[in-house]
């Protein structure tokens, strides 16, 4: 015990002497948390809007009215000239084209019933989606509005409408940086746990302390549990640092008990710890330490659900993610302070880490030798 | 008992026969020159010697510990110091030597006493709050060998420890070496240095993985007649 002691007593001095140590620790993470939140934000506003009115008519301006009063769109351009708008497509200046042909007025009015055309750049296809979506819903809630109008007029009996009425749970207002927030918080307390630690073990061999070590009578367990505990400290200092930042700055809700965060992290560190220890093992410089473990944790990252739902992968890619450490502590931090989930709820998945945790500590431990 | 004793000591890596049955038998509180070219294999047997490497075959004793088996034991009772820098760098003179006392199992007490009295040997005191880093390279390299015996070690191994620091320091350093082995301390110690090798009890040569010579300098000289331990490495060295 006292080794360890003596170990974290030396990991801790050099942790808080190295200025570039202290940054990735205190700074960047605010940062990245500040920025990131900001920008991964799924929302899309400002589309590029071209409409070819080809029948200006007060129907078809009211139209363009209701569009650009939703905030979604910024319109481009308004022309008679389809092939202007083509090449704005073309050029990237429009996202979205709406055609509105001749007579559309008059065949709503005479034949209660007018067709628009909408182009959509589909190049960024989740874009497309939303700017498809947004523009659907404006052209139905006008054609809804029409409807009213006429049948308060003359009393014909219009459709009947099924009115389907939405409410959001545990996220009310659809606000995309309390969903982001969590997993960026995830995504920060993993580089601290996979990459620090690993490389921290690596330039012992690169500075050729780690001789020394290995010619002293410190214990296999003694060394490693000496060169992990501080990082664990480190990363779970860092989620605290997070859910505060997230809390004064993106008034992050934190519906359930954050003991149960800050419990499911703790096990969650030790297998991303031992990820580190492992690549540690069989690397011999930092720089072959930071790639490998680079290579798995953007891997575990993009396929974690954080940025894509899971639902939408292939199934064999949602297979992948049962062994995905990151996207078990997304799901789980996301249930505990938006939906407020409670130990029932995530016992299993605590389980399921615990098992992780023994089985990399344990082949890392093993990998790891003092004798070669 | 002998500190060190081997018989047939060998390491292959694959086909390479890195040290090819070696046996020799060091005394206590002896300095045992241990000489050799780039890659004789001198580096090799040293790291078996201190459990850092496994031998292929034969037998080999340190402080009466078999390497084989007992490897944790002979580590609490051997000091070692490799040619590269094995003090950290981002800590404080004092801070190394309290890490180093620590993970030998020191006392508190016993590490406060003894850094007073190595800092005051290597009239360091004024330094003791000074980054490692900060150090010219041969008080490092004394203070690397006094941080390597700092835990009372009976058998200290040293690789090439004097690589690269200028004579007068090379010199102090040996003062180190003596001190150490009056203290009853056996040296083991490789060197390319040949008027290093002068300062040794007994000295080996290594060439290509054997033992070629093994005797006091003036007997070897005698041997090869000589004039001066070059010309006895350069004839064994050459003449094969």
């Amino acid at each position: 015990m006292r080794t360890i002691f003596f170990i974290l007593q030396k990991e801790f001095l050099q942790i808080f002497r190295n200025r570039g140590m202290m940054a990735i620790i205190f700074l960047i993470p605010i940062v990245q948390l500040l920025v990131l939140s900001n920008a991964a934000n799924y929302e899309v506003r400002n589309l590029a809007i071209d409409v070819v009115d080809q029948d200006h008519s007060a129907w078809s301006q009211r139209l363009v009215n209701k569009l650009t009063a939703s905030g979604y769109f910024k319109l481009h351009r308004q022309t008679f000239n389809e092939k202007a708008a083509f090449e704005d497509l073309q050029l990237d200046k429009a996202d979205i084209v709406l055609m509105i042909p001749r007579h559309f007025e008059r065949d709503l009015v005479r034949e209660d019933k007018a067709s628009l055309q909408l182009l959509v750049n589909a190049i960024n296809g989740s874009k497309a989606g939303l700017a498809n979506g947004y523009t659907n819903n404006i052209i139905r809630s006008f054609n809804q509005n029409i409807r009213t109008e006429w049948l308060a007029l003359d009393g014909r009996n219009g459709p009947a409408v099924i009115e389907v009425t939405y409410s959001n749970w545990f996220n009310t207002r659809l606000d995309y940086k309390v969903f982001m927030v969590p997993g960026i918080i995830v995504v920060l307390v993993t580089m601290i746990g996979a990459f620090l630690s690993g490389m921290n073990i690596v330039k012992e061999k690169e500075i050729g302390t780690i001789e020394q070590l290995n010619v002293t009578p410190i214990r296999k367990h003694h060394f490693i549990l000496g060169k992990l505990i501080p990082f664990w400290i480190v990363a779970l200092f860092e989620l605290a640092l997070g859910l505060l930042v997230g809390k004064l700055v993106f008034h992050l809700p934190m519906a359930g008990s954050l003991w149960l965060v800050f419990l499911f992290a703790a096990v969650y560190l030790w297998v991303m710890l031992g990820m580190g220890l492992l690549i540690s093992t069989f690397t011999e410089t930092q720089q072959q330490a930071m790639f490998i473990a680079w290579f798995f944790v953007i891997i575990f990252i993009l396929m974690s659900g954080l940025f894509t739902p899971v639902e939408n992968m292939p199934h064999w890619a949602q297979v992948l993610t049962w062994f995905n450490p990151i996207a078990y502590f997304v799901k789980v931090i996301r249930m505990v302070l938006l939906k407020g989930s409670g130990w029932a709820n995530i016992q299993i998945y605590l389980l399921i880490m615990l098992a992780y945790a023994v089985v990399m500590n344990g082949i890392a431990i093993w990998n790891y030798r003092k004798i070669t | 008992m002998q500190p060190i004793v081997t018989k047939e000591l060998t390491k292959k890596f694959g086909t390479f026969i890195a040290t090819n049955a070696i046996t020799f038998e060091v005394k206590e509180g002896e300095i045992f020159g241990f000489l050799g070219a780039n890659g004789a294999g001198k580096t090799t047997a040293m790291r078996m010697l201190c459990g850092l490497l496994r031998p292929s075959s034969g037998e080999a004793k340190v402080a009466g510990f078999d390497v084989y088996k007992q490897a944790d034991r002979i580590k609490q009772n051997i000091g070692y110091m490799s040619q590269r820098f094995s003090l950290y760098e981002d800590l404080k003179v004092k801070e190394n030597i309290r890490f180093y006392g620590g993970i030998y199992g020191l006392s508190n007490n016993t590490i406060k006493e003894k850094t007073k009295q190595l800092l005051q040997k290597l009239q360091m005191e004024a330094e003791a709050d000074q980054l490692v880093s900060a150090l010219p390279l041969g008080w490092k390299q004394k203070l690397a060998f006094s941080v390597a015996i700092l835990h009372d070690p009976s058998i200290v191994f040293l690789d090439e420890p004097t690589g690269g620091v200028d004579p007068v320091t090379r010199r102090q350093f040996w003062d180190l070496i003596y001190e150490a082995a009056g203290r009853g301390v056996t040296v083991f110690v490789t060197t390319h240095y040949m008027d290093e090798a002068e300062y040794c009890d007994r000295i080996s040569i290594m060439v290509d993985g054997r033992i070629q010579a093994l005797d006091t300098p003036r007997q070897l000289k005698a041997q090869f007649q000589a004039e001066s331990m070059d010309d006895v490495f350069l004839k064994l060295a050459r003449g094969k």
